[in-house]
C-alpha cells in the first residue's frame, strides 16, 4: 500500500533550481533511504513531504490521515525555554507516563524524562527526538540526516535502533543521509538525489550504478564491504561483472 | 468599591500584568521582543488618529498595531532585514503619530498620558476593557498553548504533526496588538515591552517547563503592578515607570540568587 506519494516536484529559491521533476513513493513498512551530496535538495524534498515547503510544481498525496513522525535534522531550543524531556514528549498532544517511558525505552534511553532537554548529550537528544516522534504511533516515520553530529559508532547504534523500531512497530521510514555505508545496508531501497534523482533501486543497484559513483566516487564501494560479503565487493569493482550484479539485483 | 480610583488602578495593573505575563513567556522564546516594541510604538499613531476621527481609542490602537504587523511582514517579504524593518515601523510611526496629533485641530492635546501611562484616570470603562482584552489573550493561548509551543521549538515539527505555524504565528500577532491596546493605558506604549520581557525573563530563572516559566511570569507581572502603584504613593512617582521599576528589580533579585544557587 502507498502510504505517500510525490509527483514531479519542483522547488526553486530565488531563481535556483533545488528540486526538479522528483517522484516518490513509499510504500507501507518499507525503508528507504535518500542518499545525495551537500545541496542536493534531501532536506527540501523532506519538507515538501511534511508540508513545510509547498512546492512550485507537483503534488504530494498522502492517504487520508497520515500520521508522520518527523526527527529534525536539528532542534535548536531557545535557551529561555525551559523543557523537560517528560514536558517535550507531550508535544504536540499529552501521553501518558507509561506510553512516554515506554517511548524513550523503545528509542534506547533510560528515563530521563526529569531531565532539562538542553542538559542531554547530541546522541541522547536525537533518541528523544526520535522517541517524540514514535508517541505519535507513525505510520510513516522521516528522518533527515538524525545522526548529524554523533560519532560513527553513535550513529551505527542510532540506525539499528530505528531498525528495530521498524521491526517492533511496522512503519515505513523514509531517511535522508549521507552516511551511505551505514544506511544502505539497511535500506530496502535508496533513491539518490542530486536535484533530481539520479538513480533509484535496492542498495546493491544504486552503489554499482554509474550515476551515483559519479557523485559518491567509488571510494564508498570500499565503505559498503564493510557491511556486505566480499564477492559484493569485488563483483561491483569489475565493471562487466557490476552490470550483471545490476540485472540480478533490479530482478 | 470601584469608585476608588486606586482600586481601579489596582485592577487595571493586574489585568495589563495578568495578559503580558502570560503573552510575554512567547515574546522571549521566540525572541519578539523588538517586534513587540514597533507594535507599541506605532500604537502612538493609533492614538493619534483615533483623537482626530473621534474614534475609539481601544479599536484604534488595535488596528494600527496589527497595520504595522503586516506592514513588518511585507516589509521582511521583500529583502529587507526583520532590525531594519522594525527600526523603521517603530520609529516612523512614533514619530508620524507625534506629528499628528500636532496637526490636530482645536487646542493642543498632550500624549503624555498614552506614551508614559495614567492608570490613576482610568475608568470604569477602560477597566472593562482592560480585563475583557486580558480575558480574551488567556482564553485564546490557553486554546492554542499546546500548538503555540511546538511550532515556537519548530515549525517544522508542528508541520510534521499537522499544526499550521504561520496561524500559531497570526494568532501570537494578534494576541500581541489586544496586549498593547491594553497597556498603553496602564504604563504607557513606551514602556510595554517591558511589562512583556521583564516578568518572563525573571521567570526563566526558576522555571523548569514551560508551563511553570508562564504561572510565575504571570505572578511577578501581577507582583510588579502592585507594588509599582504603592511605590508611587509612597514616593508620588509615575506609575507606569514605578511598575516597571519594580520587576526589574524582581528580575535583579531573581538573577543574584540563581547565581548563589548554581
Amino acid at each position: 500500500m502507498t502510504l505517500l506519494s510525490a509527483h514531479n516536484i519542483d522547488v526553486s529559491f530565488g531563481g535556483r533550481h533545488v528540486l526538479q521533476r522528483v517522484s516518490l513513493d513509499l510504500n507501507a513498512g518499507e525503508i528507504v533511504t535518500i542518499v545525495g551530496p551537500n545541496g542536493s535538495g534531501k532536506s527540501t524534498l523532506l519538507r515538501v513531504l511534511i508540508g513545510a515547503q509547498t512546492p512550485g510544481a507537483g503534488q504530494v498525496a498522502r492517504t487520508d490521515g497520515l500520521r508522520i513522525g518527523y526527527v529534525p535534522q536539528k532542534l535548536a531550543i531557545d535557551p529561555t525555554l525551559p523543557m523537560t524531556v517528560r514536558r517535550f514528549l507531550d508535544l504536540p498532544v499529552k501521553v501518558s507516563h507509561a506510553d512516554a517511558v515506554q517511548a524513550l525505552e523503545t528509542a534506547g534511553l533510560p528515563d530521563v524524562g526529569h531531565q532539562q532537554m538542553a542538559s542531554l548529550s547530541g546522541g541522547q537528544f536525537q533518541r528523544v527526538l526520535l522517541a517524540r516522534a514514535l508517541l505519535g504511533k507513525p505510520q510513516v516515520l522521516m528522518l533527515d540526516e538524525a545522526t548529524q553530529g554523533l560519532d560513527q559508532p553513535g550513529s551505527a547504534s542510532f540506525y539499528r535502533q530505528i531498525e528495530a523500531v521498524r521491526r517492533s512497530l511496522g512503519c515505513a521510514i523514509l531517511m535522508v543521509s549521507h552516511e551511505l555505508h551505514v544506511v544502505m545496508s539497511a535500506s530496502d531501497r535508496v533513491i539518490c538525489l542530486n536535484g533530481h534523482v539520479c538513480c533509484e533501486g535496492t542498495p546493491e543497484v544504486v552503489s554499482a550504478a554509474p550515476a551515483y559513483r559519479e557523485l559518491f566516487g567509488t571510494g564508498t564501494g570500499g565503505a559498503l564491504a564493510l557491511y556486505r560479503h566480499e564477492h559484493d565487493h569485488y563483483h561491483s569493482h569489475d565493471h562487466d561483472h557490476s552490470h550483471d550484479h545490476k540485472h540480478e539485483a533490479a530482478e | 468599591m470601584l469608585d476608588d480610583f486606586l482600586v481601579r488602578a489596582a485592577l487595571a495593573g493586574l489585568g495589563t500584568a495578568l495578559a503580558a505575563g502570560l503573552l510575554g513567556c512567547f515574546v522571549v522564546w521566540r525572541r519578539m521582543a523588538y517586534f513587540g516594541d514597533a507594535m507599541a510604538h506605532a500604537a502612538v499613531l493609533g492614538v493619534a488618529l483615533s483623537l482626530g476621527f473621534e474614534l475609539s481609542i481601544f479599536a484604534g490602537v488595535i488596528v494600527t498595531a496589527l497595520a504595522m504587523a503586516f506592514l513588518f511582514l511585507s516589509l521582511t517579504g521583500q529583502g529587507q532585514s526583520a532590525d531594519a524593518a522594525l527600526g523603521v515601523i517603530a520609529h516612523g510611526g512614533l514619530a508620524l503619530g507625534l506629528v499628528a496629533v500636532a496637526l490636530i485641530p482645536g487646542q493642543r492635546i498632550s500624549l503624555d498620558s498614552y506614551l508614559f501611562g495614567s492608570v490613576l484616570t482610568v475608568t470604569r470603562l477602560d477597566l472593562a476593557i482592560i480585563w475583557g482584552g486580558a480575558v480574551i489573550v488567556l482564553f485564546v493561548i490557553w486554546r492554542h498553548w499546546q500548538s503555540l509551543l511546538t511550532a515556537t521549538l519548530s515549525p517544522d515539527l508542528a508541520y510534521a504533526a499537522g499544526i499550521n505555524p504561520r496561524r500559531e504565528e497570526l494568532v501570537l500577532t494578534m494576541m500581541l496588538a489586544l496586549v498593547v491596546a491594553v497597556a498603553i493605558k496602564v504604563v504607557g506604549a513606551l514602556l510595554i515591552t517591558a511589562l512583556l520581557i521583564i516578568p518572563a525573563a525573571t521567570a526563566r530563572t526558576f522555571a523548569r517547563t514551560p508551563e511553570g516559566m508562564a504561572m510565575i511570569a504571570i505572578g511577578i507581572g501581577g507582583l510588579s503592578a502592585l507594588g509599582g502603584l504603592q511605590m508611587a504613593l509612597l514616593l508620588d512617582t509615575p506609575v507606569g515607570p514605578s511598575i516597571v521599576c519594580v520587576a526589574v528589580a524582581c528580575f535583579m533579585i531573581a538573577t543574584i540568587s540563581g547565581k548563589l544557587r548554581a
